[in-house]
């Protein structure tokens, strides 16, 4: 099944990524490609199959509910883009 | 002092032949005498590495031993490293200088391990080539017209080239067995859980793995011994004791039974790197090793499966990227769906951006089952698969690669054959069982590489193995000319 133009853009939309009205016909080229490969996948029978999402079956590991990092803020935010007071900024979004 | 391994510059910084402040600025000269030639180093901390150098030396001095103290190393750019950026080949993270350091990082440290920088890779760890790297691509030592493999492109370059004994890899889809087939090097990509992944920057969550890259497998054991162990940062670490990766060095491979998996060897595969193999299967024979035929008759399903696997797990790791709390963000933005939009389109270069679209449309609505669902089912036949084979043979064994290093450029425009090129490696990480590869011969001036897989937590078989071998075969030894 190969992906429409408009799909291309509903996906980039999806993943917050801004896509270049030039690049539009190649990139829905390379993603059609790379789906036709993918889609030799449907040609396997996987009936009775249960689906492995970790290698070694393992399930999360519990900790105690106790405190045991600190507030590193600080550190945090002087490596943000930008910040005022601790909070970090962003365009406006409430009028 | 260039031409020593890990293994031997522990011997001669214990017999004080030189100092690990000598020997890390020697190779920060030759850094910045070759390094121009193959952009393997995003970063070099000078700085930082003398004067860990000299705590070294000053440990040494104190009494302590240790075969890493003072052993001048490299790490992949997506290790956290503190204070230093940490750029994971991005545009997105060249100004990110990380406000920890990754477990890895921390446990090289504690052993005296001395950084001498930060390696250049494909961005985001996503590709087999180097190219994708915001950095620009590295070059091949053994031809400067090749890509060195990746995604560890930087770290197999500086360490064949001799800038470095040994670095750190990842390694998701094979990036650093094929890197290190590509350049004549040992690599090792462990059990998933093994080394911890905390600070290292994720890729695709259920298949990354750090591990080592040197020049022979006794240098990985001293590696792997550091970096692996139980870590309470990661929730996926394992906690399991860990072998004596040295002392497994040296077992005898009497009676080792060797899987040879006929997809291996099949369509796609070039016949003189097949040879090679061959040529090594041999020398392990006469070392006392049985060989068995067997099958793997899922593998051939492992691409499609991998490459909705990654891109679907990408997708998600890639979203904290929001030009908000740290990395690039664009200028200018006109609301906040536009900041997110730009700063990610500006910030990830062309693969990252399409693996991240892959892995959307695949994990939206209406499409789960039919992708994500569908590969994880067919990862559980490709894990069955290597179940089975194990109840007959200790390790399987194939080449690493269907090809040799390909020239710079030569598959930038198609990522479907590129895609191609991980078909002996990828299997390994969906299984999640351990990896390694070892040089194997020449062809046409370029390295072949062989892969051997082991059950969950046998790299000490892996490393053995290929210690024993590189006892009886001088190709480990051979060193690109010019450096």
């Amino acid at each position: 099944m190969a992906l429409e133009r408009s799909e291309v853009e509903k996906i980039a939309h999806l993943a917050r990524l801004g896509l270049n009205e030039d690049d539009l016909p190649r990139t829905t080229e390379t993603l059609n490609n790379i789906l036709g490969l993918i889609d030799r996948m449907q040609a396997v029978d996987t009936t009775g199959i249960d689906p492995l999402a970790h290698p070694l079956e393992t399930s999360q590991r519990l900790r105690a509910d106790a405190v045991t990092e600190t507030n590193q803020r600080d550190a945090y935010q002087a490596i943000a883009p930008a910040v005022e007071d601790g909070l970090y900024l962003v365009p406006r979004v409430i009028e | 002092m260039h031409q020593l391994t890990l293994a031997e510059i522990a011997r001669a910084l214990a017999a004080k032949q030189f100092s690990a402040e000598e020997l890390t600025r020697s190779l920060l000269t030759r850094i910045g005498q070759l390094d121009p030639q193959l952009n393997s180093f995003i970063t070099v901390t000078e700085e930082q590495a003398v004067a860990q150098a000299k705590a070294a030396d000053a440990r040494r001095a104190n009494g302590e031993g240790g075969a890493l103290l003072g052993a001048p190393i490299g790490h992949k750019d997506l290790f956290c490293t503190q204070g230093i950026r940490t750029s994971c080949g991005s545009r997105i993270l060249d100004n990110f200088e990380a406000p920890y350091d990754a477990t890895v990082v921390d446990r090289l440290a504690a052993a005296g391990a001395v950084s001498l920088g930060k390696l250049n890779m494909d961005e985001f760890a996503m590709g087999s080539a180097n190219e994708s790297s915001y950095y620009g691509a590295v070059k091949n030592p053994w031809d400067l017209s090749r890509v060195p493999g990746g995604s560890s492109g930087g770290s197999a370059a500086a360490v064949a080239a001799r800038l470095l004994p040994a670095a750190t890899g990842s390694d998701t889809g094979g990036s650093i067995r094929q890197p290190a087939a590509l350049t004549n090097l040992t690599g090792l990509k462990p059990t998933y859980g093994r080394v911890s992944r905390w600070g290292m920057i994720a890729y695709a969550s259920s298949l990354d793995q750090g591990g080592p890259i040197a020049r022979t497998a006794e240098d990985c054991a001293l590696m792997l011994g550091a970096m692996a162990g139980f870590d309470t940062k990661d929730s996926t670490s394992v906690d399991q004791p860990l072998d004596d990766y040295l002392t497994a060095l040296t077992k005898p491979l009497t009676g080792l039974r060797v899987g040879l998996p006929k997809e291996y060897f099949g369509e796609g595969l070039d016949s003189k790197i097949a040879d090679a193999v061959m040529a090594a299967v041999e020398e392990l024979k006469k070392l006392g090793a049985t060989v068995k035929d067997i099958s793997l008759p899922n593998m051939q399903h492992a691409i499609p499966s991998y490459y909705v696997i990654a891109p679907a797990e990408a997708s998600s790791n890639l979203s904290r990227f929001d030009g908000v709390r740290f990395g690039y963000r664009c200028d200018n933005p006109a609301d906040l769906t536009d900041l997110y939009k730009r700063s990610r389109a500006e910030g990830f270069g062309d693969e990252v951006r399409r693996r991240i679209m892959v892995g959307t449309y695949a994990l939206s609505a209406g499409y789960y089952d039919a992708y994500y669902l569908k590969a994880q089912k067919i990862r559980r036949l490709i894990k069955n698969d290597f179940v089975s084979a194990f109840e007959d043979v200790d390790v399987i064994l194939g080449p690493t690669t269907p090809n040799l290093a390909w020239k710079l450029g030569e598959k930038n425009n198609d990522p479907v054959s590129a895609y191609l090129e991980d078909i002996y490696t990828i299997t390994a990480n969906l299984a999640g069982i351990p990896g390694i590869s070892m040089p194997a011969g020449f062809i046409d001036g370029l390295p072949v590489g062989v892969q051997l897989l082991a059950p969950y937590f046998q790299e000490g078989r892996l490393l053995n193995v290929a210690h024993q071998y590189q006892q009886v075969t001088e190709w480990h030894k051979q060193a690109p000319s010019g450096f």
